[in-house]
């Protein structure tokens, strides 16, 4: 099976700091992979160089095979239209208002008429735990944790096919957090996504992932199924899943 | 430390800023003109930029022409000349001072304006987003305010023009003892369709200067609140100095 979307070998420097050197990861249709990683390891530029946002200084990003980092600008912008992403600030448009955020692609990209696109986005609300009632508030007026799930409406309305999250139940509490589990499973199960997620939350991952990647130094340490997280025989992941401060990973004093 | 190295890399630093802002001006055209355009974005950049800057041009061009028509006066009695009130305050106003006047206005207000509002989705990711929904921040944020400025500049400067002719006439007529109807009569017979062109020409220029300066200094904005702190003066400063330096080279033009 071809992978929906690979990363091979990409390095990225960021103000003279090696802050990827040489990630390699890859996903498939209806698989769901998880990265882990400590804070300011560069998961979240992980995901920018893979969806064209930051520029790799090399490596490459294949998707279905075909490596989007040499294809005219056109060609690949038509390339990323299967791509949907949360980011982890929310980065939602504050000029406008939620149903208008969620449902901007179908009105801006796609040509959806705005009755439709409403409709469309509310329903997409409902599946985010977000109630109707917010729709046509502004963004700055919803809670932290509102706004991720509004962020995620707007990275699934279309059905992409490659879906990328990046901390998608940080700020959300335990119940909440599980819906929204459930429904990133929903989209890998049902409607066939490939996903990349980030997380902090091992609980998140080990629902999420079907696999794991952890992601140290700039390189992918480990990787394995989830259900390997707990005897990885991997002295760092070890430490990460049980949330050690001693270990060979040292935190930042 | 090598004097010429440094003069050196600052040139070099400056040629490469000059290059990238081509670059994005470049671009910035290129979309303004080629479908699809957000007619509902434009409408909004018109009124933001057009209809509510009115009131600052109007009060601009009222006191200036009025001042103009006082100098004029005085300096003009210097040498009994002071019946040429009505034609060098017109001629002042549409040539010069209603475009330049209305163009450093909206220097400050829409250039900084702009530069903060992009500067900040810039920095929040909000243009990232934007991309990953398949909308080229260019046509969307961009070209709007472009073609927006481009257009309703010279419609405010055509305001400011009869506003600032009216300054002139309303002191003229109330405390330089001028006739009404002789001042208005000697103003439209002095004036030339090509004076006003001028203007309006100088117009669309300040604007497309205005518009591209600000997004400019907005898209490249980095560092949070700070960055986007640097990026509105950033962008006065640089649509004034550009303004100011077209205004001379279009009038240059024109006079050969
Ligand atoms: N736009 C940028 N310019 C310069 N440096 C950056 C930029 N974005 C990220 N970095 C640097 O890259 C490194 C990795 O950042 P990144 O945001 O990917 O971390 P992360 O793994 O997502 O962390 P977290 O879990 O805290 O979100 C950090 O050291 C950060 O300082
Ligand atoms: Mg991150």
């Amino acid at each position: 099976m071809t992978a929906k979307l690979q990363l091979v070998g990409i390095r990225k420097k960021l103000r003279g700091r090696q802050v990827l050197d040489g990630v390699d990861i890859d996903v498939a249709a209806r698989r769901s992979l998880v990265i882990i990683g400590g804070s300011g390891v560069g998961k979240s530029v992980t995901l920018k160089c893979a969806l064209g946002l930051m520029k790799p200084d090399s490596g490459k990003v294949l998707v279905d095979g075909a490596d989007v980092t040499k294809m005219p600008p056109e060609v690949r912008q038509r390339v990323m239209r299967k791509f949907g992403m949360l980011f982890q600030g929310g980065a939602l448009f504050d000029s406008l208002t939620v149903w208008e955020n969620i449902a901007f692609r179908l009105i801006y990209a796609d040509g959806v008429s705005r009755a439709e696109a409403r409709e469309r986005a509310v329903e997409t609300m409902r599946k985010v735990r977000l109630a109707p009632e917010f729709a046509d508030v502004r963004p700055i007026e919803l809670s932290g944790g509102m706004q991720k799930r509004a962020g995620l409406a707007r990275a699934i309305i279309s059905k992409p096919d490659v879906l990328c999250v990046d901390e998608p139940t940080t700020g959300l509490d335990p119940i909440t957090a599980d819906a929204i589990n459930d429904l990133i499973v929903e989209m890998v199960k049902e409607l066939g996504c490939a996903a990349v997620s980030i997380t902090h939350d091992m609980a998140s991952a080990r629902k999420i992932a079907d696999e794991i990647a952890m992601l140290y130094a700039g390189k992918i340490v480990w990787r394995g199924p989830a259900a390997a997280i707990d005897n990885s025989g991997n002295a760092m992941v070890d430490q990460f899943v049980a949330g050690r401060a001693e270990g060979p990973i040292q935190a930042v004093v | 430390m090598n004097p010429f190295a440094a003069i050196g890399r600052a040139v070099l630093a400056m040629l490469a800023e000059v290059g990238r802002f081509s670059a994005f001006t470049g671009r910035a055209a290129a979309t303004c003109f080629s479908p699809p355009v957000f007619v509902g974005q434009f409408a909004r950049q018109c009124a933001q930029i057009g209809y509510f800057s009115l009131p600052v041009v109007g009060v601009t061009a009222v006191f200036i022409g009025a001042a103009l028509a006082l100098n004029i006066y005085v300096g003009g009695a210097r040498f009994n000349a002071e019946q040429f009130v009505p034609n060098i305050v017109v001629l002042g106003i549409t040539r010069e001072l209603g475009p330049v006047l209305a163009g450093l206005m909206l220097a400050g207000r829409v250039s900084a304006g702009i530069a903060a509002e992009i500067g900040t989705m810039r920095v929040t990711e909000q243009i990232d987003a934007m991309t990953t929904l398949s909308t080229d921040p260019f046509r969307f944020l961009i070209a709007p305010r472009v073609l927006a400025a481009t257009l309703t500049l010279p419609i405010l400067v055509l305001v400011a023009d009869i506003i600032g002719v009216m300054g002139g006439y309303l002191v003229a007529v109330n405390s330089l003892d001028f006739n009404g109807a002789t001042y208005l009569r000697n103003t439209f017979e002095f004036m030339e369709p090509q004076d006003v062109i001028l203007g309006l020409v100088k117009a669309a220029v300040f604007g497309f200067i205005i518009a591209s300066v600000g997004s400019y200094q907005g898209y490249h904005s980095n560092g949070g609140a700070l960055g986007v702190g640097r990026a509105a003066p950033g962008a006065v400063g640089g649509a004034i100095g550009l303004i100011l330096a077209v205004n001379y080279l279009i009038t240059a033009f024109f006079v050969e």
